[in-house]
């Protein structure tokens, strides 16, 4: 039987030469980059190495790169740190519906906490409206938290407008003497294939992870723009220039810069046409063969790699497991799967029912997508559907 | 929480049994709605054994649900076939899921969903006998 890997957003395999780099750091370069001595001096010249990638790749300074344990980390550190150093007595909060939980869970926590939060909507092509961002401004506004592209729908929001828009409202805040808004984005689904230079996109802060880009896990990033007002929330020792105490996971961040480097390199743009090329086909392959089905989220405005479709009348932890059964691992955007029985909120956030909601499948392709697998995925589908379908009560 | 089913429950998941409709069928019984994600239909056919006894002759299944609520629309379909109507009455949530050899404390309410659909049958079946 075939194994077929369509579940890229999930995580991502290593890369072989990502493997292979950070490999000698464990066993022999294994110092502590905090270490004064000769192992030590090592390992930090390979942080520094990597740091040097992500700033590059970022456009940013070094010293903006703060290393954390992965995207969930630097999403808390954001927003918790973000709050942490404000005056204000009852900071407001921007965000959209459509966040995913290390976003959406601390600031559920700081609401009951004090703090008064904005959940703007989206359109039914899950994309935000930058006005909506503008008319949810308030005297109070500290942070505003916008993730790049969606972990479920990939639809890809306008972060570079609303930078602007934050930009000019900034502009007149230092003019009258008031703090800035602080502007985040969660990219770690954009880091891949979209244009992540945090000074185009104009954000004070921006967060992803090494697993989404072919690195490995339990490694991340949190950018901080020099100057942003953010405190600590993890205390310890002086690492990541105060910011994040805790010894460095060198391998990690080694396989981090590598896993950049091979964004940057030449074959990677070759490789994003290929992987959208092949979604297309998949798109086209599902919706034509299979009735009552529906492409949930922008079909233009969304990350290459994404297709997220709802069939009618069955649910989608079934569709999931007879995948698997024929050697295909998807998602689903019905919670049922992943531990939770409520429907996904991004897509009952686009306004689909909960009954389109529950009956919905993620594909996302990778580098290693095949057609030769898509064409397996096509021919097993429909059948899958059928059964299902034929068990249903609803007709 | 990572969801993890027995293997039991894979197995009546990929093949269930009795799924499907009974035509003419002397009582049925659906629970769920679309909200939650899950519909069970239960379809019965009532006989008298020898003793008297009226039993379960038949039993299928439609259901639109996760693994668990086919998994457990089936095993209740097995459970139910051939028992007298009281002792189908019976039949509780626990019975199934410890036929399923266990379920995810978040999937327990499948269970409880077969059991009133049964019930539900049953009750179909008893009404449109006095009419």
């Amino acid at each position: 039987m075939p194994k077929i890997y369509l579940d890229y957003a999930a995580t991502t395999p290593v890369a072989p030469q990502v493997f292979k780099t950070i490999q000698p750091y464990f066993c022999q370069k294994f110092g502590n980059p905090a270490s004064l001595h000769s192992f030590g001096q090592e390992a930090l010249k390979a942080v520094d190495f990597a740091r040097e990638k992500v700033a590059k790749f970022l456009n940013c300074q070094i010293q903006e790169i703060i290393f954390t344990s992965g995207t969930t980390e630097s999403n808390n550190l954001a927003i918790a740190g973000v709050i942490a150093a404000t005056s204000i007595k009852k900071p407001h909060i921007i965000t959209t519906k459509i966040e995913h939980h290390s976003i959406l869970e601390p600031l559920k926590y700081l609401e009951k906490h004090g703090c008064d939060v904005t959940y703007l909507s989206v359109d039914k092509e899950g994309v935000l409206n930058k006005k909506s961002v503008q008319q949810a401004l308030k005297e109070n506004t500290i942070l505003v938290s916008i993730i790049y592209a969606n972990n479920e729908i990939g639809t890809v929001q306008p972060i570079a407008e609303v930078g602007e828009l934050i930009k000019k409202e900034n502009e007149k805040r230092q003019k009258q003497g008031r703090g800035k808004i602080i502007f985040h984005t969660d990219a770690v689904q954009a880091i891949e294939y979209l244009n992540c230079n945090v000074q185009a996109l104009g954000v004070d802060l921006l967060s992803f992870s090494g697993h989404k880009i072919y690195g490995p896990k339990g490694i991340g990033v949190l950018y901080i723009k020099q100057g942003t007002k953010i405190k600590k929330i993890q205390r310890g020792g002086s690492q990541e220039y105060y910011m994040r105490a805790g010894t460095l996971n060198v391998p990690g961040i080694v396989g981090l810069g590598k896993a950049i480097e091979l964004i940057q390199s030449l074959s990677h743009k070759k490789e994003i046409i290929a992987i959208k090329k092949l979604r297309d086909k998949l798109i086209e392959g599902i919706t034509k063969t299979i009735s009552g089905t529906r492409l949930n989220g922008s079909k233009n405005l969304r990350l290459p790699n994404n297709a997220n479709l709802s069939f009618a009348k069955i649910e989608g932890e079934s569709i999931l497991l007879h995948l698997d059964f024929e050697g295909i691992a998807v998602s689903t955007g019905s919670a049922c799967a992943s531990g939770s029985l409520e429907p996904s909120h991004v897509l009952l956030a686009l306004g689909l029912s909960h009954e389109q909601a529950h009956g919905s499948i993620r594909f996302t392709l990778g580098r290693d997508t095949t057609e030769r697998e898509i064409n397996y995925l096509l021919k097993i589908l429909p059948k899958i559907i059928k059964k299902l379908r034929k068990m249903s009560p609803i007709k | 929480m990572a969801i993890k089913y027995s293997q039991k429950v894979i197995e009546h998941f990929k093949n269930p049994h009795n799924m499907g409709q009974i035509k003419n069928a002397d009582g049925v019984g659906q629970v769920g709605n679309p909200m939650c994600g899950d519909i069970l239909r239960l379809y019965i056919k009532v006989k008298q054994n020898r003793k008297g006894q009226e039993i379960i002759s038949d039993i299928k299944f439609e259901t639109l649900g996760c693994a668990a609520a086919i998994a457990n629309s089936s095993i209740i379909t097995d459970i139910a076939k051939g028992k007298t109507l009281e002792e189908a009455k019976k039949i509780t949530q626990t019975n199934i899921a410890k036929e399923l050899g266990g379920l995810p404390p978040i999937k327990m309410h499948c269970s409880n969903l077969a059991a009133s659909a049964l019930s539900a049958a049953i009750a179909d079946f008893l009404k449109k006998r006095k009419i």
